[in-house]
């Protein structure tokens, strides 16, 4: 009887741990299902729109410009932020609105990324807190699955003149 | 001949299933809880490496105490290195967010060390890639926390939790 009981909880306990393992190696190296909030990345996201992120291409450095990455938050590494890359590595950037009289530029330096978000006006972005290190990058955003009018690959960006030229 | 094929299908089951437990089982292990490392360098002589190129230590990185990205002054930690995402170093935790500390070498004098973010330096002034060049880092970048030291064995040790007094920082934000 005791066995018997015995038996079962080392049982249900394996199976958790097995498949617990199974989930955090599926999460951390192949992708999984992401709810975005905030305004930042609006129109192509809108607020808690679920999508599908993948992992590989940041293991393959595979990161482009144009994806939309999450990342971890440079200042808060427990919350994450979801933003475009604008810039790679050696990239010269425009550091403010392209509207402004005065520009000013400066380069990404070695191993980090330049991330903004799609709606300029209200996104706290690489503007703000400079580039970011590419180690930060988490995953790859490329395909919505909710709100399912707008099921599919996502839009290009709508601020492609922000892209730097060379 | 149907009994070999019997007992090849069962010996196939049988790995498969091993295969799929022990495989994540490993991997979560080594990601989430502890892993080891050689330590390559000279950037953090005299703790690691004393010996220079003639051997170099392998130590106990202990993820699961770094969880929360908790790290106090003059531990020993490992990152992702800000300017080459591929590599890890391993550097001595300086000074905190919040912490106002004197550089050395650095850009600017002194640094507030923004929020998030950790100042790391190698125990070998001079000769070492650390924040005095990089700046302040992230914390989302902090790997794990080097423990112990396993090898060579005669140099097997605890690895305390040092501050040069000299590298104090100026004023600290304690709560």
């Amino acid at each position: 009887m005791l066995r018997g009981v015995l038996g079962k909880t080392f049982r249900l306990v394996g199976y958790t741990i097995q498949y617990g393992c199974i989930a955090h190696c599926a999460f951390e190296y192949v992708g999984g299902v992401v709810m975005c909030s905030g305004p930042s990345m609006e129109p192509t996201i809108q607020n808690s729109d679920i999508v599908f992120a993948e992992n590989l291409s940041r293991h393959f450095y595979g990161i482009q410009r144009g994806d939309i990455v999450i990342a971890k938050s440079p200042s808060d590494p427990k919350s994450n932020i979801c933003k475009r890359v604008i810039g790679l590595e050696g990239d010269k950037m425009l550091t403010n609105s392209s509207s402004n009289f005065f520009k000013s530029h400066s380069y990404v330096p070695m191993g980090h990324v330049w991330l903004e978000g799609d709606n300029l006006q209200n996104s706290t972005d690489s503007r703000y807190y400079g580039p970011i290190p590419y180690g930060l990058i988490r995953g790859r955003i490329f395909f919505k699955i909710w709100p399912l009018s707008d099921f599919g690959f996502l839009r290009d960006s709508p601020n492609s003149h922000r892209f730097s030229d060379d | 001949m149907a009994q070999s094929q019997g007992w090849v299908k069962r010996y196939f089951k049988a790995f498969c299933k091993g295969f799929f437990v022990a495989v994540p089982v490993a991997v979560t292990f080594l990601d989430q809880v502890a892993c080891v490392a050689r330590v390559e360098g000279a950037s953090m002589q005299p703790s690691l490496n004393p010996d220079g190129s003639r051997s170099s230590d392998v130590v106990l990185l202990n993820h699961w105490e770094v969880r929360n990205f908790k790290v106090h002054r003059g531990d020993i930690v490992s990152l992702v290195s800000p300017k080459n995402p591929g590599q890890k170093i391993i550097k001595r935790v300086i000074a905190l967010e919040g912490d106002i500390i004197k550089t050395m070498g650095h850009k600017n004098r002194y640094v507030k060390v923004p929020r998030g973010h950790i100042w790391v330096e190698g125990d070998h002034h001079g000769h070492s890639f650390d924040s005095n060049s990089f700046g302040p880092v992230s914390l989302g970048l902090l790997h794990a926390h080097a423990t112990h030291i396993l090898w060579p064995p005669e140099r097997w040790r605890r690895l305390e939790s040092v501050l040069p007094p000299e590298r104090l920082p100026v004023q600290t934000e304690d709560k």
